[in-house]
């Protein structure tokens, strides 16, 4: 399982919860996890075409990713941030 | 069915709905819906007079389309909101739904969806989950026609969506780089129709396309009459005509004919408003002179007048989007329009007079109105 941290821009679909745990063993698996769990959250930070929206940025630890086929394993922390998105 | 309007109204900060008395003259306040979230659109379906869909999006997340069926009570998100087919060879995806127009009123349940990049899309389950319409966004020439970093400011856009109310099969699109383009097969084949539509903004100032039609209205009483408000002017078609006529030459030369709205009367169609704004040299985009007006005409476009009783009679420097100037299609018509100021601006009168009935909203993107639930 990875630890997945969800900012404040998505609580409203994890009924504000903001540390939660989900399976599979790529950042997509992981939010497509979440996606199934609370409809409509993968689509918020990963468009139609798998890129990772432009004022989300994504971390596995300290690492920033851009992919979704980036691979997660056992113990991994996946942390969603939203940023810089203007006034 | 009652008297009462509803006004519904998008913002760069979310939506407030402001409900009227039967005589419109007073308004109750509901909101903020969605704080904070981009509402593009916010529109009531006129079949049930329950379902109401929003165009939101947000800074930092990406877009959905929020759904009530018990006339703004409660609301969830659509399953699948508006999305270009994954892989889809141009590799675009949807930044924001910027138009929803109800369907044909022989489809209950058929809602349309235009997007920034240009796309268009279709619902049959009342907003719930939502198709691509591979007749327009896989068309041979989308990328002529509608190029997805083209366009406005905010990116390129389809900026509205009209069906004929005799023939659902038949729809015209107002967009930001192809003029007006039209379908009578139900959006599975489009053409250009923008005969004589001038583009200033390209070495051929008369092309096929390419022209920004900021906003398409077909009147209500003759849907063979399209009103038109371009970037390059006022135009007004009669079909089965292909030639679009200026009829902003007959506007003042100090007022010009530029502006976002075009507003038909619900029944003479002869007459409908404008909101003209300032297109002299660095496109300013407020009232020209600091002094808002509406224009009519009554003789479909040959001349207008100026209606400005109400409105600041100086330093007003109102912008009004496309989709935030509208009429409520009562017998004697009322107008309202927003500004990206926050304020809304009513007319009960047909225009000649106009009074503010609410301030300090956020920019206001889009206003509807509506019959009451």
């Amino acid at each position: 399982m990875t630890r997945v941290m969800i900012p404040s821009q998505l609580t409203s679909y994890t009924a504000g919860a903001t540390r939660l745990e989900a399976g599979g063993g790529t950042v997509g698996a992981v939010l497509d996890d979440l996606d199934r769990r609370f409809p409509g959250l993968k689509f918020r930070v990963i468009d139609e075409q798998d890129r990772v929206r432009k004022h989300m940025r994504l971390f596995i630890g300290r690492e920033e990713t851009r992919s979704v086929a980036a691979p997660l394993g056992e113990g991994d922390e996946l942390l969603i941030f939203g940023a810089l998105s203007g006034g | 069915m009652t008297d009462a309007i509803q006004l519904l109204v998008g913002t760069r900060k979310g939506a407030w709905i402001y409900r009227s008395d039967a005589g419109r003259t007073d308004w109750r306040v509901e909101g903020p819906l969605f704080l904070g979230q981009i509402v593009n659109h916010l529109v009531a379906d006129p079949r049930d007079r329950e379902t109401l869909l929003a165009a939101t999006a947000t800074g930092h997340l990406g877009p959905t389309i929020l759904r009530s069926t018990d006339g703004g009570t409660s609301w969830t998100e659509a399953k699948a909101p508006p999305a270009f087919p994954k892989g889809e060879p141009h590799g675009r995806s949807v930044n924001h739904s910027f138009w929803l127009e109800p369907g044909h009123a022989s489809e209950p349940g058929v809602w349309w969806a235009a997007t920034s990049p240009p796309g268009l899309f279709r619902s049959a389950d009342g907003g719930d989950t939502w198709e691509s319409i591979d007749g327009l966004n896989a068309h041979p020439k989308i990328l002529d026609w509608l190029p997805p970093d083209g366009g406005t400011p905010d990116g390129a856009i389809i900026a509205g969506i009209s069906i004929d109310p005799r023939d659902k099969d038949h729809m015209y699109l107002a967009t930001c780089s192809a003029g007006v383009l039209e379908t009578t097969d139900y959006g599975q084949s489009w053409r250009p129709l923008n005969q004589n539509v001038r583009c200033d903004f390209l070495p051929d100032p008369y092309p096929e396309y390419g022209q920004d039609a900021h906003q398409i209205a077909l009147a209500p009483s003759n849907p063979d009459r399209i009103w038109q408000q371009n970037h390059c002017g006022i135009y007004r078609l009669d079909r089965p005509g292909e030639r679009w006529e200026r009829i902003g030459d007959a506007m003042p030369r100090e007022v010009g004919d530029i502006g976002f709205s075009i507003v038909p009367h619900p029944s003479c169609a002869e007459t409908a408003w404008v909101f003209p704004m300032d297109g002299s040299d660095v496109w300013p985009r407020v009232s020209p002179g600091g002094r808002p007006a509406v224009y009519r005409t009554r003789d479909g476009g040959g001349s207008w007048e100026r209606q400005d009783r109400g409105f600041p009679a100086e330093q007003g420097w109102f912008t009004v989007k496309r989709q935030a100037f509208c009429g409520d299609g009562r017998a004697t018509q009322g107008l309202y329009l927003g500004t990206t100021g926050g304020e809304i601006w009513m007319s009960g009168d047909e225009g000649e007079s106009w009074r503010q009935i609410a301030a300090h909203l956020p920019e206001i993107y889009s206003v509807v109105a509506a019959p009451a639930a």
